[in-house]
């Protein structure tokens, strides 16, 4: 029978020669993960189940990435659970202040993941290691203390949504357009418990750091994963950063589809999501109306190198507006220190914005920028849920980096390619 | 899995995790804690009014957004018997069935039944019936085996069980 790419991953890990769309199977996974929030949770189920070890010390990561360094005393009380857990079974990649990052832009930076992984992390955005050609997906606390425990997960598989891909994308406009539009274009629901297939002649094209954007927002979606098959840029990036050898799974030409989705990557246009929902597209050009009081660029969906490229191209020897609050923070602390090596980090400060070590915070409200009442935030994030950033009153607005950055110079939602 | 009754607490569509439990509340894993504030960034006299076995209906893909299990946790805590929806984010569903939350799927009850109104549940039948309209519906009822989770008061429980 032929099969999907996910199904494919997820065949050869359950064991089995082929699977068909709504079994349930038990898989053996390749590495799991969880954040100083949902990590917690897992460890107290972990130890009400009165399991006494994990699978495999190196297959487990707990990144410490939310509230660090830590926002408050509980945040402290739940790193210090996670340090005590990471210590006691002595996990390999357990990553603490100093050597963390944004989980979903360190594991693919330290290679941890690779194509043809299968990987649950107890965070939505899990689904960013699909740009490698994993199959990938976030689960709960519970599942990730099973996952450590035993090693496995069951899932339902999933049938799929084909994206074909033509074309290029012009100049100043990137992944984060790409998914906006598709999410936009199938609604937050629109790819649920299914795979989104981005395949087509448009994918050599995409750089890395596009990929994992468009795959970490599948989830906003509703998607179970994105994946992207792996090509030259795949590999490319994989060398000399995979710990593990890459497996490469290719989808059977006449694999079955529930629908075909076709992006011209050329006709995409700078993008924007209105609040409440990330499905609530507009172009940037048609929103100079909305006036901003905060810009966050960074986050696990924009917060990567590709991405402080395009702020700095944008800010670099400019002022931000008066009156507007710019908060800029690189996702790991490679990319931190790649920001100052190329100067990004001092053209940021001398533009006016504030550049921070990595951390979640603002994206879900935690710290570092929560909004006022009534207050408007254009941020390169996932998410422009009620209250998401703060007072139940506030708006964010998700747009890429190029976007975001234009708009913190004019203090309104800003085309890029306006002030070219 | 025992049958519940009780009152009904109506929401729209996509109801996400960050108002089921704002983020803001993430800082501890204690279900009592949490439970203080749920749903609080859309409905802020939900804590004060839900009784025990009170009944959720909301529309499409309640749950969407974080894969945060504080959310099911946080409804559950608060005494909720039931989520009835039109469907479900997947991360959340996963997610219930886990920690042992009751939920089902029905998108004509979820249309029908009108805040306010004295709902029964019947889990082995799948039996969704409005005392007030004296209306039922059929919903799918949980496979055996994913009862059986609910029934030990979730996966790691069910784990422990069959351990021993």
């Amino acid at each position: 029978m032929a099969m999907t790419m996910s199904q494919k991953i997820l065949a050869a890990h359950a064991g089995l020669d082929e699977v068909k769309v709504g079994q349930l199977i038990e898989v053996d996974l390749d590495q799991v993960l969880g954040n100083d929030i949902t990590t917690p949770v897992a460890i107290k189920e972990f130890d009400k189940a009165g399991f006494e070890s994990v699978y495999d010390r190196e297959k487990i990561n707990i990144v410490l990435d939310h509230f660090v360094p830590n926002k408050d005393i509980k945040a402290a009380e739940q790193s210090a659970a996670c340090r005590k857990f990471a210590n006691r079974f002595n996990i390999k990649n357990f990553f603490d202040v100093g050597k963390m990052g944004i989980e979903h832009a360190l594991l693919p930076e330290l290679g941890i993941v690779t194509s043809g992984d299968c990987v649950i992390g107890a965070d939505s955005h899990t689904c960013t290691y699909g740009a490698l050609g994993a199959f990938s997906t976030g689960v709960g606390s519970t599942d990730m203390a099973y996952g450590m425990a035993t090693g496995q997960a069951w899932f339902k598989v999933p049938a799929a949504i084909k994206v074909l891909l033509k074309g290029k994308l012009n100049e100043m406009v990137s992944g984060k357009d790409v998914i906006l539009h598709l999410i936009g274009k199938i609604g937050v629901d629109g790819a649920l418990y299914e795979s989104l297939e981005f395949c087509g002649e448009g994918v050599a094209s995409l750089s890395m750091d596009d990929r994992l954007c468009i795959c970490n927002m599948a989830i906003e979606a509703g998607a179970k994963n994105g994946i992207f098959p792996v090509d030259e840029v795949t590999l490319a990036y994989l060398q000399d950063r995979a710990q593990r050898s890459p497996k490469i799974y290719e989808a059977d030409e006449d694999a079955e589809y529930v629908q075909t989705i076709e992006i011209d990557l050329s006709a995409l246009e700078p993008t924007v999501s209105y609040p409440h929902l990330p499905e609530n597209t507009h172009l940037a050009k048609d929103s100079n109306a909305i006036s901003i009081d905060q810009v966050v660029i960074g986050s696990c969906t924009n917060g990567r190198i590709e991405d402080m490229e395009a702020a700095y191209k944008v800010l670099k020897g400019k002022e931000v507006a008066p009156n507007v609050r710019v908060i800029i923070i690189p996702a790991t602390m490679q990319i931190y220190k790649e920001c100052i090596k190329r100067g990004y980090t001092e053209a940021f400060i001398d533009a006016g914005c504030v550049v921070s070590t990595p951390t979640c915070g603002p994206c879900l409200g935690g710290y570092m920028g929560i909004l006022a009442q009534g207050e408007r935030c254009i941020s390169t994030t996932n998410r422009n849920f009620v209250g998401r950033m703060g007072h139940t009153s506030s708006e964010v607005y998700l747009a890429s980096p190029y976007t975001a950055a234009a708009s913190a110079l004019t203090g309104y939602i800003t085309d890029p390619r306006e002030g070219k | 899995m025992e049958n519940v009754q009780g009152k009904v607490f109506k929401f729209k569509d996509n109801v996400d995790t960050d108002v089921i439990i704002p983020a803001r509340y993430l800082n501890t894993p204690d279900a009592n804690e949490l439970a203080l504030h749920c749903m609080e960034d859309i409905d802020p006299n939900f804590v004060a009014e839900v009784q025990k076995n009170d009944i959720i209906i909301a529309g499409w893909n309640f749950g969407c957004g974080s894969s945060r299990e504080h959310a099911p946790l946080a409804i559950k805590t608060a005494g909720v018997g039931c989520v009835i929806a039109k469907s479900f984010a997947r991360i959340f569903y996963r997610n219930a069935i886990n920690i042992g939350m009751p939920i089902l799927e029905c998108e004509e009850a979820a249309d029908q039944i009108q805040a306010g109104d004295i709902v029964h549940v019947d889990f082995q039948t799948g039996l969704i019936t409005d005392l007030t309209q004296n209306k039922s519906w059929q919903a799918q009822p949980f496979p055996e085996f994913i009862q059986k989770i609910i029934d030990a008061g979730g996966l790691m429980a069910s784990v422990r069980e069959k351990k021993q």
